[in-house]
């Protein structure tokens, strides 16, 4: 195994329990917000397809690029967009 | 690693900071709303510096840019659209439809990267297969949620047999791939996965959702960690982790508040979705029936009051109404909380985010562990919509809800039922407070039932 892939896995199992603690103490008030927030965070995915535009160059490959940047993009502007939206509901008695 | 890398591993490692402050900040309601800005702050940057990293790279074609610039702001206007317009009843499928699509963006980057080796062979494969399934799976669900495919399990001909057979295909093809990792195969796996995830999917219940959409979030977490795997890419490893983490929580404890083992679940074939009324026999044995004005007293001569909103609620969207009668209740002196059930609309938390658009202040939205305790103390106990999760035989062995977490409305005084009939719930049994002596049925719609409620309240205020 090289010291890369051991790197990775090192940070993807930390990130893990971190996020167990984290997400572990949100009240079930929240989980919908929770939920939809989280949603939000996997657009990270969008970063990905925007490196993959250094190795593209066929035809096949610039379709697929531009519906991953859709898909990406959908995911990571509209969570956080509708969780923001969500959030501001949640008032306190006034 | 130049002082280039360097700085660029740096900011990534300040926004994936960023991602878990924001998500330590959604842990109570006063402060969710900044964690959620502050991990859209730190999404942002991580952005703006791929961008510079891509700049900074200068293999990235003219057409390539063009294809992801346009593809991206197409996708971000529509994803705001989507956001802007969705009403709060819709929230489920919304948070489905972009699972979805972030399970299929995950997918396309092992599709479309060019990476060879074992690493990005398997972990490719694996994004492939979890994000294939996520992003098919997501959309039967977003479909179900908003009645376009029928919310009842849909059972196809030997699906399961098909779904393995499709699952083993998929893996022989990873193989075949190899560490080349051969777009025709990798194209054959993803179409396995597609039909995996509509498979998986069609047999699951309506009712079951909450469960269903906590799991393919996980799922989309994973795809997008194994997608970093692909790249290399720190940020999509450990965000892909965090959400893995959020989802796989949800699911336990969506499963464990449904009284069902996950595995039962993602087998399929259980329940209807939503339940049929059964008329009322005339003098059913045991059952008290209350008039909406005699019930409307009893609660504005109550010190404490709880109310306890279900699925019924969420299903005729009677929010309004039920927020209108505890303002009026408030109003007149009376203190009033709502107790919700984790599983009470359809997604984890879903009744909150209602009761919250129908400006109920959170202080009074109170979970399980907060509101059981309180019932001792509690005058009377309007349930409206809620079946299955304030049946006492919960408590007691040997029937379909045994050890189900309950709202224990039968410890405080008095109980008032709004129900359309004496219809049985999810589980398919009689709910032994309908018999209580201290149950009093109001029959009507929770709509309809809430604004006679209300009605009713305001009279004898003003009075």
């Amino acid at each position: 195994m090289n010291p890369l892939l051991m790197a990775d896995l090192t940070v993807f199992t930390l990130a893990l329990l971190v996020g167990f603690e984290v997400i572990s103490k949100v009240p079930a008030t929240l989980h919908t917000p929770l939920m939809s927030g989280a949603n939000a965070i996997h657009g990270v995915v969008l970063i990905g397809v925007m490196l993959l535009a250094a190795t593209t160059s066929t035809m096949a490959g610039y379709v697929l690029l531009a519906v991953a940047a859709f898909f990406g993009a959908a995911n990571v502007a509209g969570g956080y967009a509708v969780t923001d939206r969500m959030l501001a509901m949640f008032r306190s008695r006034s | 690693m130049s002082g280039f890398d360097t700085g660029v591993h740096l900011i990534y490692l300040a926004c994936a900071t960023l991602f878990v402050v924001g998500l330590h900040l959604m842990n109570a309601p006063a402060t969710a709303r900044r964690g959620n800005q502050i991990s859209a702050a730190g999404m942002i940057v991580a952005i703006a510096t791929t961008a510079v990293v891509l700049i900074d790279d200068g293999r990235s074609g003219v057409m390539a840019v063009t294809a992801l610039t346009v593809g991206a702001v197409a996708g971000a206007a529509a994803g705001m659209i989507a956001a802007r317009r969705v009403q709060m009843t819709a929230m489920p499928q919304l948070v489905s439809l972009f699972n979805a699509v972030g399970g299929g963006a995950a997918a396309l980057i092992a599709l479309g990267d060019r990476a060879t080796g074992a690493q990005a062979a398997v972990t490719g494969a694996l994004d492939v297969v979890i994000g294939g399934i996520t992003f098919s799976g997501s959309l039967i669900a977003s479909g179900k949620l908003a009645g376009q495919i029928p919310g009842r399990p849909v059972i196809v001909p030997a699906g399961r047999i098909l779904s393995a057979l499709l699952a083993v295909a998929a893996g022989g093809l990873a193989v075949l791939a190899g560490p080349e990792r051969s777009p025709v195969a990798l194209a054959a796996v993803a179409a396995c996965a597609l039909v995996i995830g509509v498979l998986l999917t069609l047999p699951i219940g309506g009712a079951d959702m909450p469960v269903v959409i906590s799991l393919l979030n996980a799922c989309t977490g994973t795809a997008v960690a194994m997608a970093g795997f692909v790249l290399d890419s720190t940020p999509l490893i450990i965000a892909g982790a965090l959400v893995g983490s959020a989802g796989a929580i949800l699911t336990k404890l969506m499963a464990d508040a449904m009284n069902r083992s996950i595995l039962a679940i993602v087998a399929g074939g259980y329940g209807t979705g939503d339940a049929a009324v059964v008329p009322v026999a005339a003098g059913a044995s045991g059952v008290r029936e209350i008039t909406a004005d005699d019930a409307a007293i009893q609660l504005a001569y109550a010190t404490k009051v709880v109310i306890v909103p279900g699925y019924g609620l969420a299903a005729a969207q009677a929010q309004h109404e039920a927020v209108a009668l505890a303002q009026a209740l408030t109003d007149h002196g009376v203190d009033v909380s709502y107790g919700i059930h984790p599983v009470a609309g359809r997604m984890p938390g879903h009744m909150n985010v209602l009761l919250a658009e129908a400006n109920a202040p959170y202080e009074q939205l109170k979970d399980l562990d907060e509101i059981n305790p309180a019932f001792a103390g509690t005058d009377v106990v309007l349930v409206v919509g809620a079946n299955d999760v304030t049946n006492p035989a919960a408590r007691r062995p040997g029937n379909p809800v045994s050890g189900m977490p309950i709202v224990d409305v039968d410890k405080a005084r008095s109980v008032i039922v709004i129900k359309r009939s004496l219809g049985h719930g999810y589980a398919g049994i009689d709910n032994e407070l309908y018999t209580d002596p201290k149950t009093a049925m109001l029959f009507a719609d929770a709509k309809a039932g809430l604004a006679a409620l209300q009605a009713a309240v305001h009279v004898y205020a003003a009075g």
